[in-house]
């Protein structure tokens, strides 16, 4: 497979194209109800006492801390980045989180705030939908990286992936790529859209073979976002592609997990499917918002012993 | 309640639609009386606006009602059974104000209306296997055919027979997985509301079963021309040019239409038949070859 | 390894075990005449309880209780009664679940992960699916009115101790029979619960009898004259010997017996529910299932990855204490179900198979016996003959789907089979061709009310739940 390696768009010949699609294609399939029904056996595992303790400081830790709103200004991410680097004042033994995650635009915002201590991810690419030409999705890639974002959270187009075109897709994660320069690049699959397990397993493969760093569910603005059976078999699929490769790509999971109970959920399965090595934020990210003070008020329990309340964390 | 001087709180009658109780859009009210013409309740009278939106809560509920697992289903309906169980005074009491029986029919009618639940409840994971079967077509290919619901029923509660009418026909047409707008009996609709109380706290899907009071004249003719109910039972329609006209109206787009049947007998334990009636069969073919 | 799970038990708090225990006759506890024996807990070898034997005289009251009910009571009754009484049993089972979970995972040695979400749930499907029977016979296609048979002898294995009564108790009843049935020596204690569960519901005296014992009580049942039917689960050489007992009788019978189950899996699988499949189908229950996957035919061209991803996938059970929410892999039942499985897979070792099994660590007390895969294994092993009834996999290779299938019915047994392949023309042939009762296709180990369930060939005759397995217990029109 070596024509799949990463190479500038101009020098892709024809013919890799017919080896994506034949790499695709002979992927095996995901039988719905038995992948469903494996998250939900891993969902049944009970996680208490200490290793809950556990889980939840690493859930923090794994947090892309994430404001993506229309109405977001300097002073919305400003608190959030705020709350990022402390989530919780009166407990300073707290983890920070991994990153932030905002808007292009509002990266120098965050980076004001952050310095270096956390990272800052940017999505980009005419985020959420995807549907601009690759001309614009490769200016918003570069002006959010020349504002200070040393990640940046692309969107495939699932319009392309759907019809067929999947050299489309490939090349446009290979362009975005390398207007990363250092910037690590997650790849959103939008797994709302793609619907089936097939897709999901095909679009996490043509993401890892493009380059992606991460693979990501969902963008957050289409439901259903993440849920187990599909971020299970994204991580079969960074499994496989390990076996093949020794390569290690990153997992994350963005949108719907409200609770800490959710979070310890994906652990379980994390644990179960890949192993320790995934188990930091190197390689295993949550994207959301609410799930912060969740994780946070159980921690309270934890350390307390009393189930605590939304007038012991902060809001943003 | 002799020698009890305590005020009674009394009830306002709504409808049942939504898993919600609304009054009628239409701000309108009948009167329910017993059988010697007193009062008992101001009764909601249901226009064609609330049979339209008791269209789109039945279609929501079919959605979800349509995907429950025949197990679940006969366990809902089995849970209706054991709330009307606990409610059998409520009853008792309701068809003795609207029909002119004793307290000892009434109390027979109320046992073989929850007995009657309790049939249907015993079906829902079962029907399949009666009406269902493998064909053994003449070929390499497994075929076999299944019930399907058919999606939103209209139907016409029995005048004359006040709970254990209803129950015959709402029963067999949520067993069979699909969802319905009833119009209960004009004359007698009291049982229907507490019937729609025991449905509110039943486990039943909102929107799955919607119970309106009101004069079926008045609301059948939209319901029988509606896009998007799919079946019209007319049991309780008495009216012959009614019924014909509802069976001119629903040909417009091919409703599957149960016409009245002639002098029922409701204590008789029903055949298939209204299992059948509401379901449409589906037949798959598959090549087996290696 | 970085995410540890710490101890999650589930408390025993809510079981209350009597530390002597009587029989159930008539409706009532009343005690044995035989010599009592203990029961323990297979995860800690402690005593659970003494357990009563019912000896000959036991079982002959029993009998007569189930006779004089099913004349004088149940056979008067009219099916929506008796539909009644099965739904208030249906519904004390799902109110009492977890106490019946925490008995069974005590008594059995199995997770309680598998008795709260597996065995008790389906237990009451059971009496819930065949209580809707009980008033619609006329529909079944038995004719215009089935008759019961009379008084039926239940004699059920250790292995679903609960379920495996609800599976020959619901039928029986709904079908209008009285029961006398027989738990497992080693698993009495749900049956007794169960008991108290009949109470509860207020069912008349006599319609159901437990009486607890071993062999020999079981034996006796089944010869005792007045019974009408015999419902057997259990292994095949008690199944024989039930079955020549019973010769010149008019007594109907049903046997559920052991079996060498195929699971099949082709190159086009979806791979990882495979995987699922296989470890499920063979470890599920500590393999402890007649219909156990037992043997695994792999097609030959991804055998060795799909054997890599086997390997990789059992190092995450966890075997230990049944009591913890987080086990996979319980306890051996006994001793001596344990004698027989370490034997067998000696032998395995002796014929040249190769042998693997993830690190466990394996408790001080207790038994005990960690998932075993083997692999090059052949026809021509005891491992792929003769039943285990263990975590023991052994994987052998076929070339064609005509091979797979050859192999697959190349055994005495004939209970189930799995077939895996996204191809569905595949999955029919495959199905129509294999000799087997039960076949899962690209799923395994589903079991419920309304699927009939039971084999071909030396795995019995006779089918359990769904339509089909109302027959056994009603009249037909040649014999009586």
């Amino acid at each position: 497979m070596s024509s799949l390696d990463s190479q500038s768009p101009n020098m892709r010949s024809a013919s890799s194209h017919k080896g994506l699609h034949a790499l695709l294609a002979g992927l095996s399939g995901v039988d719905q109800v038995g992948a469903e029904a494996r998250a939900a056996a891993l969902g049944t595992r009970s996680i208490k006492k200490e290793s809950k303790v556990w889980a939840i400081d690493t859930a923090i830790s794994m947090v892309d801390l994430t404001t993506l709103e229309g109405a977001d200004t300097v002073g919305k991410v400003t608190a959030m980045c705020s709350k990022a680097l402390h989530p919780d004042p009166t407990n300073p033994s707290t983890p920070s989180v991994a990153a932030v995650c905002v808007y292009g635009d509002l990266v120098p915002a965050a980076r004001e705030v952050v310095g270096d201590r956390i990272h800052v991810a940017a999505v980009a690419t005419a985020f959420p939908s995807g549907r601009a030409s690759l001309g614009v999705k490769l200016l918003d890639t570069r002006e959010a990286v020349a504002a200070g974002a040393d990640e940046i959270d692309m969107v495939i187009d699932r319009g392309a992936f759907l019809a067929g075109n999947f050299g489309k897709v490939f090349e446009e994660i290979v362009a975005i790529k390398e207007a990363c320069g250092d910037a690590h690049l997650k790849v959103i699959l939008e797994t709302g859209e793609l619907k089936t397990l097939d897709n999901v397993r095909k679009a996490s493969w043509l993401a890892m073979k493009a380059g992606a760093d991460f693979i990501k569910t969902s963008t957050g603005k289409v439901a259903p976002a993440a849920t187990l059976p599909v971020t299970l078999v994204m991580l079969e699929a960074v499994r496989d592609y390990y076996t093949q490769t020794n390569v290690r790509i990153g997992v994350k999971a963005a949108g719907g997990i409200k609770t800490s109970k959710d979070a310890i959920k994906y652990l379980v399965v994390v644990n179960e499917t890949v192993g320790d090595a995934w188990l930091t934020p190197d390689l295993f990210r949550f994207g959301a918002s609410t799930l912060l003070n969740d994780l946070l008020q159980q921690r309270q329990k934890m350390l307390s012993g009393h189930y605590s309340g939304p007038d012991y964390v902060t809001i943003d | 309640m002799i020698g009890n001087d305590r005020v009674e709180v009394r009830k306002t009658h709504k409808l049942f639609v939504g898993g919600a109780f609304p009054r009628s859009e239409s701000g309108r009210t009948y009167e329910a009386t017993n059988s010697q013409g007193e009062f008992l309740a101001n009764v909601a009278k249901a226009s064609r606006k609330d049979a339209r939106d008791a269209v789109l809560a039945a279609r929501t509920g079919f959605n979800s009602w349509s995907k429950a697992t025949a197990y679940n289903r006969g366990q809902v309906l089995y849970r209706i059974a054991e709330v009307m169980e606990g409610r059998k005074d409520q009853f008792i009491s309701d068809i003795q104000d609207a029909e002119a029986v004793s307290a000892k029919k009434a109390t027979h009618q109320t046992d073989q209306a929850i007995d009657r639940v309790l049939w249907y409840a015993g079906w829902a994971d079962k029907y399949a296997q009666v009406l269902g079967n493998t064909n053994p077509v003449s070929g390499p290919f497994f075929n076999f055919s299944i019930p399907e619901p058919t999606g939103v029923v209209a139907a016409v509660a029995p005048a004359d027979s006040s709970l254990l009418g209803l129950i015959s026909v709402i029963a067999p047409i949520i067993t069979s997985g699909n969802s319905v707008i009833v119009i209960a009996s004009t004359a007698s609709p009291i049982p229907a509301i507490t019937l729609s109380e025991c449905l509110a706290t039943s486990d039943v899907i909102a929107g799955n079963i919607n119970i309106l009071t009101g004069d079926p004249a008045e609301i059948m003719p939209s319901l029988a021309s509606h896009g998007d109910v799919n079946a019209l039972d007319l049991t309780g329609i008495t009216d012959p040019e009614l019924q014909k006209a509802l069976q001119i109206e629903a040909a417009g787009t091919v409703k599957r239409v149960r016409s009245a049947p002639v002098n029922p007998d409701w204590q008789a334990t029903p055949s298939l038949s209204r299992l059948r009636a509401f379901t449409e069969v589906k037949t798959v073919w598959h090549p087996l070859g290696m | 390894m970085t995410f540890q799970y710490a101890p999650a038990p589930e408390s025993t708090a809510i079981v209350n075990i009597n530390s002597s225990n009587d029989l159930f006759i008539n409706g009532e506890f009343t005690p044995g005449h035989g010599n009592p024996f203990k029961t323990i807990n297979p995860a800690t070898e402690e005593v659970l309880a003494e357990i009563a034997h019912a000896n000959e005289e036991d079982v002959n009251a029993a009998v007569m209780a189930a006779r004089k009910a099913y004349d004088k009571t149940w056979s008067k009754m009219s099916g929506r009664d008796r539909g009644k009484y099965l739904f208030r049993i249906a519904r004390l089972i799902q109110e009492r679940s977890r106490e019946l979970a925490v008995l069974e995972t005590l008594d059995n040695g199995k997770p309680i992960r598998e008795s709260r979400d597996v065995d008790v749930p389906i237990a009451a499907a059971h009496f819930f699916y065949h209580a809707g029977w009980a008033d619609k016979l006329e529909f079944a296609g038995y004719g215009d009115n089935p008759r019961p048979l009379g008084v039926v002898a239940q004699v059920i294995p250790w292995n679903f101790p609960l379920l495996m009564l609800a599976w020959k108790i619901a039928p029986a009843l709904a079908t209008g029979n009285t029961v006398v049935l027989k738990p497992a020596e080693t698993t009495s204690l749900t049956a007794l619960l169960f008991a108290e569960i009949c109470q509860q519901a207020d069912l008349p005296p006599g319609v159901v009898n437990i009486i607890t014992g071993a062999g020999e009580t079981g034996r006796m049942l089944v010869a005792h004259p007045d019974v009408n039917k015999v419902a057997f689960t259990g292994s095949t050489a008690v199944g024989q010997a039930i079955q020549r007992q019973i010769a010149g009788t008019h007594k109907r019978l049903t046997l559920e017996l052991g079996g060498k189950a195929a699971n099949i899996v082709f190159d086009d699988a979806p791979i990882d529910q495979a995987v699922e499949g296989i470890v499920n189908g063979i470890f599920f229950n500590q393999g402890h299932v007649c219909c156990a996957g037992s043997r695994l035919l792999l097609q030959e061209s991804i055998a060795e990855q799909t054997i890599d991803s086997l390997k990789r996938r059992l190092v995450t059970l966890r075997l230990g204490d049944p009591l913890d929410k987080n086990t996979d892999i319980g306890a051996i039942n006994s001793r001596e179900q344990l004698d027989r499985i370490i034997d067998l897979t000696k032998s395995g070792e002796d014929e040249g198979a190769q042998r693997w099994s993830p690190d466990c660590v394996i408790p001080q007390k207790g038994f005990w016996f960690a998932p075993t895969v083997f692999t090059n294994v052949t026809q021509a092993h005891r491992i792929a003959r003769e039943e285990i009834f263990g975590p023991v996999l052994s994987v052998l290779t076929f070339r064609t789907p005509d091979e797979a299938i050859e192999k697959a019915n190349n055994t005495p047994y004939g209970l189930s089979a799995g077939i895996w392949t996204e191809k569905g023309s595949r999955i029919l042939a495959m199905a129509n061709k294999v000799r087997a009762g039960v076949v899962w296709a690209n799923t395994f180990n589903r079991f419920d009310p309304t699927s009939p369930f039971g084999g071909y060939k030396e795995s019995g005759f006779g089918r359990e739940g769904g339509v089909q397995g109302l027959g056994a217990y009603l009249t037909s029109e040649e014999t009586s």
